[in-house]
């Protein structure tokens, strides 16, 4: 048998069992028999040398064409092997993909602090600055400079936890707007200003009433602030924390601290304004008080009232977040049962 | 305020239904409480007539009736009220009726007799305890002599009239009259009001200056006057006026009272009626209450005056507090035969003062506290003293003896209509603004847009030019008006650092899986003062509500506490809550608080729930620490330093660490005392407490970018045995101090007591890492710094080396 007959029938025979390796292991061995220095076709060509100088370049070349086959053959069966290896790895690698996942651990802000951030978003947007201010006052910032003089008889409006004479519990945020009216500096522009906080009154603490709340007031003056411009932001307002589709009106009111003073409905979020238990059947849900600054107010606070004007607000978020999420008691917020503050974990929420 | 909308008809002409013009008020004018008839609901309740009264045979009690209803049978009904008698008109209702409370009357047999219905009292068909006429309080009613048998009850006792009642603001004082009510709605629907002045007899025989001489103080009563009406009979006061009455919400009285309760409802001037015969001296003064004076008010309560009080008196003393109750010994009887009748306008600051201090607030004191129309006190007087005259079969005294009489003038106030405009954001003419104020019955005299409005002394709220402006806001209408945003220089809208800090500190803090919690700012003193992270002074409030708010908190744990004890108690064992607020520290010599900014949290149970993938993690020291590192580093504090301490009572005395920034004390951390966690009713807690304040002051600075390696890192890994009670900071800061410059973490990986150990012994292991950002470090290098600093721990803490 000549050598490129012994090629030949060394390629069918190798080809075959290439063909039918299962093994990755095994097809290595093969690689490194066939084709090692030790393997046949190395054999095969070290004959060569037996050859005459027409045949030599003939069997050359056949024999580097087999060679390539057999490579080429192992090649595609190792990569065949290797896919099998790894299809069957991956098959015990299966998981019960129901079973629930890894809890993540995240707390979230309390309901009433949700909805003063996003006033207070709202209103950052709009230029306003956040003021804070004391929680225990001066009678005087409190009640007297809004307009209230002692004996006034809208002090029975808000009874008032006293701890001197002269001190007590802010029963509204109002008055961190006498403060900071009295130090704004008009000739580096208007004041525009919301004062977020915790206020107090001397009630008892029942479904509706509690003797701890929370208030955002709403300050701006300028040269020419106009109850427009109140309406306006007012429905801007109410928008933003019930609802594109929301409209408002205001109805005549009275605080000392503002004239006109209005109470501010919005159209029932719950039923569109058609009517139902939310609303009490009227179609309107009362959010909010407003007004146009007393000129007494300014005047106290050194500001010219021939000259400067605005408006401002009281809205409640202990209210809105009752209103909102349907909360019929106003103590729920004060006992932080966890299963109440964690309801109020969903981000995104229209 | 209660309306009548038919008792309106007597000055307006108005024909709208009731829930419209309740709707409108609303929209215009003041709140509406409700709106509502009497006879809503009820059914089948007619007029009958006792023919026969029978005393039941089987029954102590009852009584057995025969009744005309207008039809041709008489109606058998039996009967328990202690005052029926035969032939009287009485309230029947009929079997298949409906009574108040949406009760049901059926034929039935009681006792053995039939009933054919029931005869009621006013309560049984709705009438409000406080107004039924006390005659009738514990019994059936009378009707009058005229009502006709068969025909239904309502409209005798006025129970088919709309009642709109008013929820009048501190401001609109004059809408606490029918009248003032008149004048608003003549306004809003552009009418005409129609007020009689009334037209007074006077007996000129007899002359007020025999009955009375009075001295006020003027700045006590800027107007007092009396009148008096001799040779009156006091009676029960005729249907229309008690119907009239009751339907505003007052109990009818007698004649004389009844009438000064209708000139309050009519014109909102409080009345008050004396009977002249009590009064000692013939003198009355109007002044304040001397020391040790004191007054038995027609409540039959006596009551000490204070000097505050304004009093009428006689020559022997007080006999009425003024403005908010009479005395009851001078008070009008069933004996009075003369009648001196009080109308006055009294010092509202002291009327309010009186009122508070003896809690008696009344229809007049509300009245003279917020004010009341100056200009028609003697229109009312005399309207009241005719009708006495009248209802009483009496005669006027000529004259009146005034004590003091103001001249009351119209308000003129100057506005421009342009100023109106500016303010509303409206574009009103001159005309239209003209209208509004005509309509309100104010004058106008107008020079072009400059306006001079007279505004009469019944609208004694308006005093200024932003008074007049919110009349025009309301009377146009706030629907009206257009929705604009402000204009003007722009301002930006931010934080201040503060504010960025707390809002900072609340999410990072949510970030590790804390929920927030708000609990009450006052406490009780007891919990006020614990958990004090500085020394300071309790504030207390003056006059608290109750004993467990008197105080003003010190520190947020116990509130925090509170919270997990609520929880605990509802079975939820897992509980962790962070709080953000002030505290309020006093010192000594000050009447108000510093309010500080801390934050606070409380954790018990488990942090991470038992799962099939995971184990459970129980709450302890190191869970709650971290949480305290990673908010500090969060919040840029490098170098903070946890120091055992046993300074706190309410914590545990071995689980508990000063927090140092430092050396600036920034709070506590650790287990709460297993006492403290008994008396609330709470499982092992762990808190913390932290003076955010003092983070805020702490002065960041900015992260610098510091280069990053580009060189492998070399780590050893060492195990030292050392006596169980040095700290793991000392160690951590011995080798940190002793070690060069390319050591750049210490991290402990095992703790270990125990076994091979020995008593009195742990093993600590920690992972060292060097590194050097200038080149790659020489294992040698190591070796060298790592050997050093070995041998100089085990000199130092006699370690083991392991």
């Amino acid at each position: 048998m000549d050598l490129k007959d012994r090629l030949t029938e060394l390629k069918f025979k190798a080809l075959g069992e290439i063909e039918t390796v299962e093994d990755l292991k095994r097809i290595n061995e093969i690689r490194v028999n066939l084709l090692g220095k030790k393997g046949p076709i190395t054999e095969v060509l070290r004959g060569m040398k037996d050859l005459s100088k027409e045949e030599r370049p003939v069997v050359g070349s056949f024999a580097n064409k087999v060679r390539d086959e057999l490579t080429e053959a192992i090649a595609k069966r190792s990569e065949k092997l290797e896919i099998i290896k790894i299809a069957k790895k991956l098959e015990k690698e299966k998981i019960d993909v129901t079973l629930p996942g890894v809890s993540v651990k995240v707390g979230q802000s309390h309901i009433i602090m949700q909805v003063i951030d996003q006033l207070e978003k709202f209103f950052l947007g709009m230029g306003y600055q956040v003021v804070d201010g004391p929680e225990v006052e001066e009678d005087h910032y409190n009640f007297e400079m809004m307009n209230l003089p002692k004996d006034h008889p809208a002090r029975d409006m808000q009874d008032t936890f006293y701890i001197t004479n002269q001190i007590l519990m802010r029963t509204q945020t109002s008055p961190v707007q006498a403060r900071t009216m009295e130090k704004h500096d008009f000739s580096k522009g208007p004041l525009k200003m919301i004062s977020p906080g915790k206020v107090y009154r001397r009630d008892t603490d029942d479904a509706t009433h509690s003797h701890q709340f929370h208030q955002v007031e709403g300050l701006v003056i300028d040269k020419h602030i106009t109850m427009a411009d109140l309406k306006g932001t007012l429905q801007a307002i109410a928008r933003t924390v019930f609802g594109d589709e929301r409209e408002i009106r205001l109805r005549p009111s009275y605080f000392p601290f503002t004239e006109p003073s209005v109470e501010v409905d919005v159209s029932c979020f719950k039923c569109g304004g058609n009517g139902c238990s939310v609303c009490k059947q009227t179609g309107w849900i009362e959010v909010l008080g407003a007004g146009m600054v007393h000129p007494n107010v300014l005047t106290m606070a050194g500001i010219d009232s021939t000259v400067y004007g605005g408006f401002a607000f009281g809205l409640g978020p202990d209210r809105f977040a009752m209103l909102k999420y349907g909360v019929d008691d106003i103590r729920e917020f004060y006992l932080n049962d966890v299963r109440f503050l964690s309801q109020f974990s969903q981000k995104g929420q229209r | 305020m209660k309306i009548s909308t038919k008792w309106l008809k007597d000055y307006i002409d108005l024909d709208i239904d009731a829930q419209e013009l309740a709707e409108k008020i609303e929209r215009t004018a003041v709140e509406v409480d409700s709106v509502s008839r009497p006879d809503k609901g009820l059914k089948k309740i007619v007029v009958g007539k006792t023919i026969e009264v029978k005393k039941h045979p089987g029954s102590d009690h009852l009584n057995i009736c025969k009744v005309d209803i207008g039809e041709e049978e008489l109606a058998q009904i039996v009967c328990g009220a202690p005052n029926i008698i035969a032939n009287k008109k009485v309230i029947v209702a009929l079997p298949g009726s409906r009574i108040a409370g949406n009760v049901k009357i059926k034929r039935s047999k009681m006792r053995g007799e039939i009933s054919e219905g029931m005869i009621c009292s006013l309560q049984e068909i709705g009438f409000s305890e406080s107004v039924v006429p006390k005659d009738y309080a514990d019994g059936i009613y009378f009707l009058p002599e005229n009502a006709e048998p068969g025909d239904a009850v309502y409209s005798y006792l006025g129970m088919d009239e709309d009642i709109i009642d008013l929820d009048v603001t501190p401001n609109r004082a004059d809408m606490l009259s029918m009248r003032g009510t008149a004048y608003e709605l003549a306004a809003i629907y552009d009418k005409k009001v129609t007020v009689k002045k009334p037209e007074i007899q006077e007996d000129e025989s007899d002359s007020i200056e025999k009955y009375l001489q009075i001295a006020a103080d003027e700045k006590l009563s800027s107007t007092y006057l009396i009148r008096v009406i001799k040779d009156v009979h006091v009676k029960e006061s005729p249907m229309w006026l008690q119907k009239r009455l009751w339907n505003a919400g007052i109990r009818p009285t007698n004649n004389v009272v009844d009438v000064t309760n209708y000139i309050l409802l009519e014109y909102g001037q409080p009345l008050h009626s004396f009977d002249y015969d009590k009064i000692a001296g013939k003198k009355i003064e109007v002044r304040l209450a001397k020391t040790g004076e004191s007054l038995t008010t027609l409540d039959d309560e006596k009551r000490e005056l204070l000097a505050s009080d304004i009093v009428i008196a006689d020559a022997n003393g007080p006999i009425a507090l003024a403005g908010t109750m009479g005395g009851l010994e001078s008070g009008i009887s069933e004996t009075t035969e003369i009648v001196a009748l009080e109308a006055a306008v009294f010092n509202s600051s002291s009327i309010r003062k009186t009122a508070r201090k003896h809690n008696l607030h009344s229809e007049a004191s509300m009245r003279f506290e917020r004010g009341i129309n100056r200009e028609t006190v003697l229109e009312a007087l005399n309207k009241a003293v005719q009708l006495i005259a009248e209802l009483g079969n009496g005669k006027i005294v000529s004259g009146i003896a005034k004590g003091a009489k103001e001249n009351v003038q119209a308000t003129s106030i100057k506005i421009t209509t342009k100023k109106i405009n500016d303010v509303l954001g409206t574009k009103l003419s001159d005309v239209t603004i003209i209208d509004i104020f005509e309509r309100l019955g104010f004058e106008v005299e107008g020079k072009e847009d400059t306006l001079q409005v007279l505004v009469p002394a019944r609208r004694w709220d308006i005093s200024i030019p932003a008074d007049l402006i919110e009349e025009v806001a309301r009377i146009y209408g706030y629907d009206n008006l257009p929705a604009t945003l402000p204009s003007g220089d722009a301002t930006p809208g931010r934080y201040t650092y503060k504010q960025r800090v707390i809002r900072d500190t609340r999410s990072i803090l949510e970030s590790t899986g804390l929920m927030q919690a708000i609990s009450y700012g006052l406490t009780s003193s007891k919990k006020a003062q614990r958990f004090m992270l500085d020394a300071a002074q309790e504030t207390h409030l003056d006059f608290p509500m109750s004993s467990d708010r008197t105080t003003l908190r010190m520190n947020l744990v116990s509130g925090l506490l509170d919270d997990v004890a609520y929880n605990n108690a509802r079975k939820v064992s897992n509980v962790m809550l962070y709080e953000q607020g002030r505290v309020f520290y006093r010192a000594e010599e000050d009447e108000r608080p510093q309010e500080i900014e801390h934050v606070a949290a409380a954790m018990t149970g488990l942090y991470e729930s038992q799962s099939w993938h995971d184990e459970k993690k129980v709450v302890d020291f190191y869970v709650i620490k971290g949480i305290v590192d990673h908010l500090l580093a969060k919040l840029g504090a490098t170098n903070v330093i946890y120091k055992a301490t046993q300074r706190y009572e309410e914590m545990h005395p071995g689980r508990t660490a000063d927090i140092f920034l430092d050396d600036l004390l920034l709070g506590f951390i650790g287990e709460i005392h297993p006492n403290i966690a008994k008396e609330y009713g709470i499982a092992r807690t762990y808190v913390f407490e932290l003076d955010l304040q003092k983070i805020i002051d702490f002065n960041n600075k900015l992260t610098v970018y510091q280069p990053v390696s580009k060189y492998p890192v070399i780590t050893r890994d060492v195990a030292i045995a050392i006596n169980k009670d040095i700290e793991n900071a000392k160690i951590v800061d011995f080798i940190q101090s002793r070690s060069s410059k390319i050591l750049k973490t210490i991290e402990l990986f095992d703790v270990y007591e125990g076994g091979k150990i020995g008593i009195n012994k742990k093993s600590m292991a920690y992972k060292l890492t060097y590194s050097d950002v200038s080149k790659t470090l020489a294992d040698d290098e190591v070796n060298v710094d790592f050997e050093k600093v070995m041998q100089e721990l085990k000199q130092e803490f006699k370690a083991e080396i392991r």
